[in-house]
């Protein structure tokens, strides 16, 4: 039985860009797949596909059990839509903008009212109900065009890139609010090109790129296709790095990847803890200060880098399918985000 | 933040006629762009200033130098020039339109509201009926000014009435030439000027400031038959506003200037909304 999302063949071309090409999606009842690409790879064309926005050249959608093509507007009525920019009016208040989406949702003017007060309560908004959405912080308009796409609670949701823009703290109140839907028993396709964010909020995951889906499956399989654990080493000094070099190669089964400015060195191994201890002990012996070791497991950074052979970071400069990054430099970059990520 | 489960008592209602549906989405549109204007005001006013600028200007610049009908006066001018102006006004509602639907466009609501399950023109229909609400009270400061510096009408109170329903209705469809430019240009800034270039040419060619009858030949007969013009001509007999002496065109639509105003006007709303419907259906931001 199809999911609450079902697409099969999806192809949407625009001029000589096929922005999907043939694109197959299955996402179960209840269940949050995460839509994994660089930009231009697709997803936004997906979403804009699935929500009755654009037709595709090809192929065919099923949302919530109705057929997208045949029947858009049976499927508007149960899909929630909050897109890349908060599309809420600015010039109306939170509670104005709220009534006039239940509204439109074929509410009547008083259920509407009722609705965008209980939204905006849960939403955190009620205390800034009635100024005007001009006057919010870019976290505000996230959460008030979120609850705009909540108005009829509706049973599947598409979020496109909910996060981009937004400071930690709100990133981290926003991903609370995405997984109580999901408690709730929503259905949710969310797109992101951050991998932290898949990995922290999809069930599944789809990594798409130049319109294709190249991969799928759980966070954990799509990191076991990657493989193996790294030892990172950050030294003290600049000068040391050629000798960390020596003594990683002789535990690494892999190219070791050196960022300077950061005097990081990261070395595909295979041995665990004990072959730490062991480079530890040895970077010690040729006298090279540590400021950091350890033993890394994958991150979907890696996944992306080894499936598309471009960072996400770099495609995201519109640079992808044309510079290729080598694996040294893509690997680089992989670590780089890592070091970010810890600093979180 | 406490898990809420879809509550089936917010879950869409029961569809409603498609007709009554359009009406509803279509006010609640409304209701919003009228909100908005209220709290713009300086877009409100702005609107005005220039209509003001014009009746001041070509009263007492031009008032004593142009001749209409079969006069040179200042008051015959003043009475001939008005009704060119409330038109060009109503017209220049297009500006705002364009504007409003391409910012629409712009920040994503377009996106958002093609996403509800709403009738798919109201959008449009709302932004249209919001700019008619700004272009009756346009009119209404307009007359008020063009009042202080002497226009006066010659003719009954209904007569005087059904020239500004012309004039509203030429102007409502004109917002429907404006919607259907902000969808196609979707920056603002593009559709204001859009919205605007080609609308000199149409209100200058034409009856509206200067007697038609004194224009070369070539632009006489497209003065003539600008459906503009029809407006001009229809709203100078409705307030008693032809100049002594003026002859009145061979040409159909000046003769029966009622009617034409009327017919184009409708065509007009007809073309535009059919095509600014159809673009919106596909509008992508």
């Amino acid at each position: 039985m199809p999911g609450a999302i079902y697409a099969e063949g999806l192809v949407k071309t625009f001029g000589d860009v096929r922005a999907l090409d043939g694109v197959d999606l299955d996402v179960p009842e209840g269940t949050v797949l995460g839509l994994l690409g660089p930009n231009g790879a697709g997803k936004t064309t997906a979403v804009r596909v699935l929500t009755t926005l654009l037709r595709p050249d090809s192929g065919q959608a099923v949302v919530a059990g109705i057929d997208v093509l045949k029947n858009p507007n049976e499927v508007r009525r149960s899909i929630g839509l909050s897109g890349q920019f908060a599309a809420v009016d600015e010039y109306l208040t939170g509670r104005e903008n709220l009534r006039m989406v239940g509204q439109l949702y074929q509410m009547s003017a008083r259920d509407a009212k009722k609705r965008a007060g209980q939204l905006l309560e849960r939403f955190h908004l009620a205390d800034a109900a009635d100024r005007t959405a001009k006057t919010y912080s870019g976290g505000m308009r996230r959460r008030l065009d979120l609850a705009a796409a909540l108005v009829v609670s509706p049973p599947v949701m598409f979020m496109d890139e909910p996060t981009t823009g937004l400071d930690p703290r709100n990133r981290q109140q926003l991903w609370e609010v995405i997984q109580d839907l999901v408690a709730g028993g929503t259905t949710l396709l969310l797109t992101t090109q951050y991998l932290e964010e898949a990995d922290h909020l999809a069930h599944d995951i789809c990594v798409i790129d130049h319109g294709k889906v190249i991969a799928r499956g759980t966070s954990d399989q799509l990191k076991a296709r990657t493989g193996g654990e790294r030892v990172e080493v950050v030294v003290h000094r600049g000068h040391q790095i050629e000798s960390a070099r020596s003594v990683l190669a002789a535990y690494g089964t892999g190219e070791i990847a050196v960022t300077a400015h950061t005097r990081k060195l990261t070395v595909p191994v295979t041995g665990g803890a004990r072959l730490l201890a062991e480079v530890i002990r040895d970077l010690d012996g040729r006298g090279v200060e540590i400021d950091d070791i350890g033993l890394r497991r994958p991150t979907l950074d890696d996944v992306f880098i080894s499936l598309t052979g471009h960072a996400a970071e770099q495609a995201k400069n519109g640079e992808a399918g044309q510079t290729e990054a080598g694996p040294t430099e893509a690997g680089a970059a992989g670590a780089d985000r890592d070091q970010k990520e810890g600093e979180r | 933040m406490t898990a809420t489960a879809p509550t089936p008592e917010f879950a869409p209602r029961v569809r409603r006629g498609a007709i009554a549906q359009s009406v509803m989405d279509s006010l609640v549109v409304a209701r919003r762009n009228l909100i908005r204007m209220i709290r713009i005001p300086e877009m409100v006013i702005f609107g005005l200033i220039q209509p003001i600028m014009f009746v001041v200007l070509f009263t007492y610049v031009f008032g004593g130098s142009i001749k209409v009908g079969a006069t040179i006066s200042p008051q015959a001018y003043r009475e001939f020039l008005m009704a060119g102006i409330f038109a060009q006004t109503v017209t220049f509602a297009t500006a705002g339109a364009g504007a409003g639907i391409a910012d629409d466009m712009h920040k994503g609501l377009i996106d958002r509201f093609r996403s509800l399950p709403m009738a798919r023109g109201a959008v449009l229909t709302g932004r249209t009926i919001a700019d008619l609400v700004q272009t009756t009270l346009t009119l209404v400061v307009l007359a008020g000014v063009a009042l202080i510096v002497g226009w006066r009408t010659h003719e009954n109170i209904g007569k005087v009435l059904l020239g500004f329903l012309l004039l509203l209705l030429l102007g409502y469809a004109f917002s429907w030439i404006g919607a259907l430019i902000g969808l196609i240009v979707r920056t603002p800034e593009a559709a204001t000027s859009g919205g605007l270039i080609w609308l000199f040419p149409l209100t200058f060619i034409s009856n509206a400031f200067v007697d038609a009858n004194q224009m070369p030949t070539f632009l006489r007969h497209i003065a003539e038959w600008n459906p503009f013009s029809a407006t001009v001509q229809a709203c100078r007999e409705l307030f008693g506003n032809l100049p002594p002496g003026f002859v009145t065109p061979e040409a159909w639509p000046m003769r029966h200037p009622i009617l034409a105003s009327v017919l184009w006007s409708v065509v007009i709303l007809l073309v535009f909304r059919t095509l600014a419907v159809r673009k919106y259906r596909s509008a992508t931001a």
